[in-house]
Order: C-alpha cells, then structure tokens, then sequence
C-alpha cells in the first residue's frame, strides 16, 4: 500500500494522563462496572479512557503531568470518603471507580458553571470553534443556566496579545487550567509562563507580564496544543478555522525528524501539530516545524521549467519537455567534447531518500562516472570517516530517548536548544531530573545556564582545539586508571588499543601539556574526565562543532576512543550520538550520495558489492572514486569540470569560500539547479528544474537516531512533477531509462540493495509509524540501539588522534577567530524560514563580539563592523555580548547578503575536506559602508531579478531578491548617517 | 589539468600530518596510501604524482614514501 495523498488519520485520541513507567504489574479493577486491567501508576482516568469510559476533564492531558486542578474529573471509589480528582488518583487492585452519579452531575455541573460564569459567551464566532473543550465540557455535564449571571467582575475585556508571529493570546478565555504553564515546563523547559497571580486575579504570564513577543517564549506551540480553549490559538487557524482532515508526515527541518500531523482544509495546509504517536518526538515541536511551513506556498516558488544559454540572458519559461531535453543535450553534449568525467551531480540532505538514491543512481549509471556528492559533505563527512573506522557503521548509536537513561551528558560543538530544539528539550528533561552536564564549546550556550540546567564544566576552548580537548580527556582515563579494561578486552582489538593506549599515555596528550592551547586548566580539564568516566551511564552528543574542523576527522575518531575506553557504548543511556543539521543528512549518506561508495557505506572498490548493483541497473560501473564538492570547484576553476546537477543544494550561500565557488560556478558550461526557489546558486544557472516542498512529496526521511519516517503528501506538486520523476526523466533522456511507478518501488529497490535496508518498505512503515535501520530478518522492526553485543565492524577500533593545530590561526593581521552557527528560527541558509514570519524573530545575522575586543576597536552594539579574513570581507553588525570569549567572534548565516561565507576560507578536513566553518582568523573594524562583496553581490542580485522578470510577468512568480530581510535598509541608514 | 597541484600537496600533506601518530613513516605512509587510494578521485593521485616528479623533495618524508604505493596513477 503507497503512502498518499489520502492517508488520512482522525483525530488524536486523549487518554488524559501520561502512560505510567513500562514495566509495572498489571493492576485490574472495574469502572462503571466494566473490568479493567491496566499496568499499574496509571491514573483513575487513563484507566477509564482505556475501557472507553469517558470522564469530564479540563485541566488533563496526556502530554502533561496529572495536575488535579479543574475539579471536573471527580469520580466517587467505593469504600472512599469524597469525590477524588481521577486524574490524580492511581489505579487499585479491585478499585470500584463510578463515574456518573447525581451527585457528581451536580459537581461538575456547578464547577462549569463557575468556568462559563467568567467566560465570553462568542461560541459562534470563537476561532475554537468546533474544537474547544471547554465547549465540549459544558456539553457533557449539561450546562443550561449561569445562575451568578455576566454582570459581575470578570476578565472579559482582557486585551489580546499579536505580538507574536504565530499564535494568539486572548486572557480573556482563559480558565486558567495551567496547561500552557506546565507545557512549557515538562515538553519544552524553558520556564517562560506562569501564573502571577492570586485567587481571582489570577493569570497566564509570559516572563514578567510582558508580550509573548518580548518573553522568553520560544514559540515551539507546545502551549498552545496544550489550551483546551481559543485562549492561545494558531492564528492561521483563527484566518482559516478549522482543519477537516490529518495527514501524519515528517518535519523537513533538522536532524531531529519529529512526527507531525499536517492539518488540512482540502490542499490547504492549516496548521502543523506534534504527533503524539512520534517516536523522535512524542507530540513536541519547535518553532520551524510547528509554524514556518508558509515558505511551501510563497509567493517566491518557481513552478515552470526554465532555461536560458548563459547567466547574463534572461530567463525563459518552458514546458518539462523541454527543459528535461534541454538539459540531457547540454550534459551529452560536454561529455562529448570533455569526456565521460566531466559533469557530476550534487544530492541533498533535505530531498528523501528515495530522490537522492535517484540522483546518485542517475550519476553513477547514466552519467557514466562517480562524480556525485551530497551536502553532507560541508558538514557530516567527518563523522561518517571516523564512526565507520572506529565501530564500523557510519551512524549514531542510540534512540533519542536513551539519553533518559544517561547519568552524564558530554556535548561537544552542539547548541541543541538553537539548532535541535526538540532534542534539547528532552535532554533538559533528564538534566532537570539530576544527570550531568560538561558542555565543550568555545561560546556559552543557553545549556551552559538556563532554568533548572547547569553544566558541571563547561570547557571554554579556543575554537581549533577540539582534538586537544578530547585528547587530554581520554589522557586522563588512562592516567588515572578510569577505563573499563573488561570492556577494551572483550569488545576491542587490543593490539590497536596498546598502540593507542601508548600514544594518548605520552606527555604532549596531558591535560597539563595541553591547557594553554585550549585555553580550559588542566584541573577543569581533568575533573570533566572523571566525570564523564566515572559517570554510570555517560553519553557524547556532538554537532557541527566538532566537525567543521580541519580535524574533524579525528575529533570522532577521538569521540569514539573515548566512549569506548570508559565501556560507554552498546547500552542505553550511553553512546556517542551526532547531531544531524538537516532532515536527512543521515539518509543523503545512507543512499550513496558520497563518490567513493554504494548505498549503505559500501566501498565501489568491493567487486562482490558492485556486482550487485551492476546486475540490478544493468550497466557496468566505475569502480574508482569521483569527484567530492570542493574538488568539483576546484576542477571548475582549473578548466576540466564543466557541468553539475544540483538537487536542492545552495553552494553559492552555504558554502565556504563564497567568491571562489561563484569563480567555479561561472566556469561552469551548464549549471543545472533544482530547488524551490531561484536561490543564490540560481543565479548562475542554465537550467532551473522546479522542485516540490516536503508537502508534496511522498517518500521517506532519516533522522539522526537512524530513524526513517515517511513523508506524505498533503497536496499535489505546485509543478507538476515529482522530483523523483524529474531525475528519472533526465535519465531516460540521457539514454539511461529509469521508470519506476511510485516512490515504493525505489525504497523496494533500496531494500533489495542494501543490506541495513533489507527489511524496509512502505508497508511496514504505515504499519509501525517509523524504523530504526539496521531493519533486517535480524532486526525486522528496526535497531534502537546499536553494538550491543559486538560493534558492526566486530571489534571495535581505536585510532591514534594526534593533535595537529589548524593551519588557520590568528596573526598580527588576523587577531581573532570566527566561528559560526545558528539560531532556532531560523534554517540553514534561510531559504525557507526567511520565506515565513519566522524572520520576525531574527531579520540579520549579527556578529558577537566581547567587550574588550569591541571596545579597543571603537565598536559598539549595533554598529556596522567589517570583517576581513584571508578569504574575503564582509560587513555586519555588531552584538556585543560576553557569550563569547575575548578573542573570538561569532555569527550566524542564515541571510545571503551577510556573506558570512565570503570570509570562511578553503581549509578543510584533512580525511573528508569538509569545510573548517568553524574557525577563520579575521580583523574587525569599524565601518559606515557594505563591503566591496556586498555591494558586488546587491548588483548581481539586482540583476539577475531583472534576468528573471520576463517569467514572473508570465506568471511563474519568481524573484530573486533575498526573501524578507531588514538589511538592506539598516545598511542604508548607517551610510546615511555616516 | 584537475585540481591545483598546490592544494593536492597541502591536502595529502595535511592527510599525511594527521596519520603520523607514529615516527615511523613505513606505518604512516602505508596509512596515507590506503587513504588516497580510497577516498581521492584517480586525477588527482596521478596530478599529485607529476608534481612528485617535478618537485619530490619539497614533500614530507613520509608522503614521499606513500606515493609508490598509490593505485593506478591515470587512466
């Protein structure tokens, strides 16, 4: 059975209090006379929804705590004195629980009255309505007269409050049941509502009675899910109103991969609510996923074809038809004149599974080379090189929820609360119940200190020496005699470790020998070591951070070592676990998007491997690697790499080096790009294949716990055509016909090819919701946890990790060192949520900067500073915060015109060349004017905006223009004044 | 003509620099081989060859003694 457009759900069921802890008794009991048994630490009223008695509540939900404060789901047990709240009273053996007596009518019926007394009577015109449980409450209980009358005091001219982006507050229909509160301290856990208040004055704040705009609110919804009333409401269902079908689909944000219900009025996408029922998630989102789908709608998609013969002709709208053959001419066409290995194609993290198998599938067997890569390679490469060589699988080990079981987090170069925010919330969960924290970061990030977190140790290092780090951690373990030796002995070669052990046992890998080019004590340094081995249960979570380094590499390797030394793998609560930027990075490098192997991490090399994949596509293949990104460029710029197919990818925003890429690009003959909107690699572009937002698409996503969820399609493609489709058009063109029916039989043939896939279809999914891979006879629905018996490589390897500092470092002329990251709202390079309200919240990328450094050079907060590195400079604005250290500066680069990019240089990873994002040498200094790069980059826009005018006058409705930005007035301003 | 012969040196040396957990270069360099072996697209081993040619004693010695361990220089 396909996933599709009609798979649709009903509505999620409530059973009104968290399911209790696995693993208890079964208790058995009788309500309203109907036998029951339900495991045991369930509440009166689970147990009552779960023999399909339905109790009055108000102030229940299952997503939260039992809190007993509405006094509507009293039931009277027998032998008890009273009328218990059910939500807070747990199941007995042989419990006689009534639920509907005169007496309780009476109750609930009297405590309603009390509610609607207080409450607008606009039922009619309410934007809850049809989906209000209050509504529904004074239904249940019979509500037909408020005797105490409207006149009295009351909140009913409680003002609202827009302010932000998404959703509304209206105090004036609040019960005050504390849903939001507690939604924003159990699912969330940022803390940033309360009730201030006493008695009747009581009420819903947001921080200290400030606009949800200006609060700590961060906008994840969870309250407004939460309110059973239209007192927080999504405003586009307050536009629209209520939605009439679901379809349970997956974020195509980050790495997390949460489970959402799209809620829709026919095509139109109404509102994104968590799925309960989602395993990464458990009905909790963010910001992007719960709201920034607008972008899939805006006014900015390409839905025509388009072509054009070089970058400075307008461009021309054609049919698919044409734009496909266009396409596989120009790609014949210089493989004639430069040889078979002259094109290639780039695979993204944000496609599914199944278009990127596609792509790589097209490359490798149409185009006739190994010349394909995927944008994991500027982030993730790292850790697939240095998990593979030390556990032997290119992935993380654990669920997501192990890390309720850890009793020490280490987290290196990750900011989950920005970046990963669902995760976040779920580690601040078990951080608030007690684990332990040692943050590894050259900023302070909100984990460092935020409410009811704290780390133990965070270990402020210089950006750069990440390896000294990790080095001098395992030094201690050996030093102080912490490792697990039973573990090394049964789950490890021994021989690599005795060379290993040798190595980190030398001076120069000494906490002592190392804390001045860190710039952490040695005593911090060895204290956090202890920590973490001593721990219990001690888990690694890692980012980007760790791996935009020229030592990414042997940073994992290093995480590894370390995780394997302290016997910290193959269990829950433990593991070394990368975080994944996007969707489905896990799943662009499962396919067999990297130039040197097959789908699931094989080598081309393996002749048993290729044999299979020859005898399956019919065609013989190059056993040799291809081309990866940078040598792609590189190969531009030296005259020998003449054309490229793009799918959904924006080097010329998101990769390093940004003037040497626009170099590559323009060398280019034929530049193929595929995505949603004309982004900035568009603008040198031949030919631009119109893709489709994930709301589209049927297919699946892989998340960073391994976990492959389906993506469904809600609406039709807004172009016409499939993306999957698309590659496979290109490919028949080229001579090499690919024509499968659904995206199903691409996943069967993935399953058929793949042997951590073999179990996997379409099928199984509808029927479990999602799967860990490996999925195998073995393993047939799924693997939460990976190496548990013996690592996939048999025994585990540790790799020597020298430290061998970056090449890029600060100098009299480069003083400090930039590094970069990102903010919750928004994504990436911003293509999307810059196309939402969500830039609301952060309409520039801004540069941190210490105080010290700010103020030797004249700088102060919210003045104009140019940025200079070896690379390029650019201009922006500066925050001046002691976030980050002396000598280090920070910014995000979610808007094109910031040019973030245009300062980080070409040094990479020395095992993967994924770019060094994470360290630049720079000077600062004060400016009143864009830099020559921006100004040179506004033209260019300009520009190409005209290029693409006669299309968008034909209706097709593209633009060119960075989506939604304050810049460029703000930079016209500071000249102004200048 | 494929990749600048100047960043296929500072890359292989930069490879090679990360390898070198030991002074024994017959360790590091088998390990530098096997990575360019199989991670680097044939150009440009055969590029970083015809520069080893020209310019052999400007590369480390350990890189020096990975190249006559490297596959299929051309095609």
């Amino acid at each position: 059975m396909p996933m599709s457009l009609y798979y649709n759900v009903g509505a999620e069921s409530d059973l009104g209090t968290p399911a209790p802890d696995p693993g208890a008794a079964t208790v058995s009991l009788k309500i309203d006379g109907i036998p029951i048994a339900v495991p045991g630490g369930a509440s009166v009223l689970r147990a009552a929804a779960l023999a399909g008695v339905g109790v009055p509540k108000l102030c229940a939900t299952e997503d939260l705590a039992a809190f007993g404060s509405c006094r509507l789901c009293l039931v009277e047990i027998e032998g008890r004195k009273g009328y218990p709240a059910s939500c807070t009273t747990l199941v007995e053996a042989g419990m006689e629980v009534r639920t509907q007596t005169p007496r309780l009518a009476e109750l609930r019926r009297n405590v309603m009255e009390l509610y609607i007394s207080d409450h607008p009577l606009d039922c009619l015109t309410c934007s809850a309505n049809g989906d209000c449980e209050l509504q529904d409450m004074a239904g249940a209980v019979g509500l037909r007269e408020v005797r105490y009358g409207y006149e009295g005091a009351n909140h009913l001219d409680k003002p609202k409050d827009q302010s932000a982006p998404y959703f509304a507050f209206d105090p004036a229909k609040c019960i005050v049941c504390s849903r939001c509160v507690r939604a924003c301290e159990e699912q969330q856990g940022t803390y940033a509502l309360t009730i201030g208040g006493r008695g009747f004055a009581s009420e819903v704040m947001a921080s200290q009675n400030e606009p949800f705009a200006a609060s700590e609110c961060v906008s994840c919804g969870a309250c407004v899910k939460a309110c059973p009333t239209a007192t927080l409401m999504e405003k586009s269902v307050v536009a629209h109103g209520q939605p009439e079908r679901a379809v349970i689909t997956t974020c195509a944000y980050c790495g997390v991969g949460c489970s959402f219900r799209a809620e829709l009025q026919g095509d139109r996408l109404v509102r994104m609510v968590p799925d309960r029922n989602g395993k990464a998630n458990h009905g909790h989102s963010c910001v992007k996923g719960r709201f920034a789908f607008g972008y899939a709608t805006h006014k900015d998609r390409v839905t025509s074809p388009m072509i054009r013969d070089s970058i400075d002709q307008p461009w021309r709208k054609v049919g698919w038809a044409q734009a496909i053959d266009t396409a596989a001419q120009r790609l014949r066409g210089i493989q004639e004149r430069w040889g078979r290995k002259a094109i290639g194609g780039v695979t993204s993290s944000r496609c599914t599974n199944e278009e990127v198998y596609v792509v790589q599938k097209f490359v490798r067997a149409a185009l006739g080379n190994n010349n394909v890569d995927t944008c994991a390679r500027v982030c993730h490469s790292p850790t697939g090189y240095g998990l593979k060589t030390t556990l032997g699988e290119s992935a993380g080990t654990q669920n997501f929820d192990s890390v309720m079981q850890t009793d020490v987090i280490l987290l290196v170069g990750a900011n989950p609360t920005e970046a990963h925010p669902v995760f976040a919330s779920l580690m601040k969960r078990r951080l608030s119940q007690g684990a332990q924290l040692i943050v590894v970061d050259p900023r302070a990030i909100d984990l460092v200190d935020s409410p009811h977190v704290r780390a133990q140790f965070h270990l402020q290092l210089k950006p750069g020496t990440n390896v000294a780090v990790i080095n001098a951690l395992a030094h201690t373990v050996i030093d102080e005699g912490l490792e697990d030796e039973a573990f090394i002995r049964s789950r490890c070669e021994w021989d690599a470790y005795q060379t290993w052990r040798a190595f980190i046992s030398e001076p120069r890998n000494s906490p002592e020998a190392l804390a001045e080019a860190i710039g952490a004590p040695a005593a911090q340094l060895r204290a956090a070591a202890r920590l973490y081995a001593k721990a219990g249960n001690a888990a690694i979570y890692y980012g980007l951070g760790v791996t935009e380094h020229s030592q990414g590499s042997t940073m994992v390797l290093g995480i590894a070592n370390l995780a394997m030394a302290t016997g910290n793998l193959g269990r829950e609560g433990v593991g070394v676990n990368p975080l994944r930027g996007q969707n489905n990075v896990q799943g662009a490098c499962d396919m067999g998007s990297f130039p040197h192997e097959f789908s699931g991490y094989r080598h081309l090399s393996d002749a048993v491997v290729r044999g299979k994949f020859e005898a399956d596509w019919g065609v013989q293949l190059d056993p040799k690697p291809g081309y990866r990104i940078p040598n792609m460029f590189d190969a531009a710029i030296a005259g020998e790499f003449k054309g490229l197919y793009v799918q959904g990818e924006d080097f010329a925003q998101s990769d390093p080096d940004t003037q040497h890429i626009y170099a590559a690009l323009s060398a280019m003959e034929c530049v193929i790009v595929q995505d949603l909107f004309l982004n900035e690699t568009a603008k040198f572009a031949h030919i631009f294949l119109p893709g489709c937002s994930f709301l589209e698409k049927d297919g699946t996503f892989t998340n960073a716990e391994r976990r492959i969820s389906p993506v469904r399609k809600v609406m039709a493609p807004l172009t016409g055509l499939d993306e999957w489709r698309i590659t496979c058009r290109l490919s028949t063109a080229m001579g090499y016909p690919m024509d499968y029916r659904h995206p199903s039989e691409i996943m069967d043939e993935i399953a058929r090819l793949t042997p951590n896939f073999q179990g996997l279809s379409y099928e199984l999914l509808n029927e479990v919701g999602s799967v860990q891979w490996p999925c195998n006879a073995a393993a047939p629905e799924g693997t939460p946890l990976m190496h548990v018996q013996e690592f996939v490589r048999g025994k585990g390897y540790f790799a020597p990790t020298p430290y061998v500092p970056t090449e890029e470092r600060s100098t009299a002329r480069y003083p400090l060192l930039l590094t970069t990251g990102r903010v919750l709202s928004q994504y990436n390079v911003g293509a999307q949520t810059r196309r939402t309200e969500a830039v609301a919240y952060h309409r520039e990328d801004r540069l941190e900067m210490h105080p010290a450094d700010a103020e030797v050079r004249g700088i102060v907060d919210g003045s104009w500073v140019g940025v200079k590195s070896r690379a390029g400079e650019t201009v922006l604005r500066a925050k001046v915060t002691d976030r980050v250290q002396p000598g280090v500066l920070y910014t995000t680069f979610h808007h094109p015109e910031s040019g973030a990019n245009v300062i980080t240089t070409d040094n990479s990873d020395w095992a993967t060349n994924c770019p060094e994002y994470k360290v630049t040498a720079v000077q600062a200094y004060p400016v009143s004017k864009p830099s020559e790069w921006q100004e040179m980059f506004r033209r260019f826009a300009v520009k190409q905006e005209r290029l693409a005018a006669p299309v968008a006058a034909g209706g097709a409705g593209a633009s060119l223009a960075p989506a939604a930005t304050g810049r460029k007035e703000g930079l016209e301003t500071a000249k102004a004044e200048s | 003509m494929t990749v600048a012969a100047g960043k296929l040196v500072r890359m292989a040396e930069q490879i090679t620099a990360n390898l070198a957990h030991t002074d024994d270069y017959g360790i590091v360099s088998a390990k530098v081989a096997d990575h360019l072996n199989r991670f680097w697209d044939p150009r440009m081993r055969q590029a970083l060859l015809e520069y080893a040619g020209r310019e052999a004693n400007s590369l480390s010695p350990a890189l020096r003694m990975a190249l006559p361990q490297l596959r299929d220089g051309g095609e």
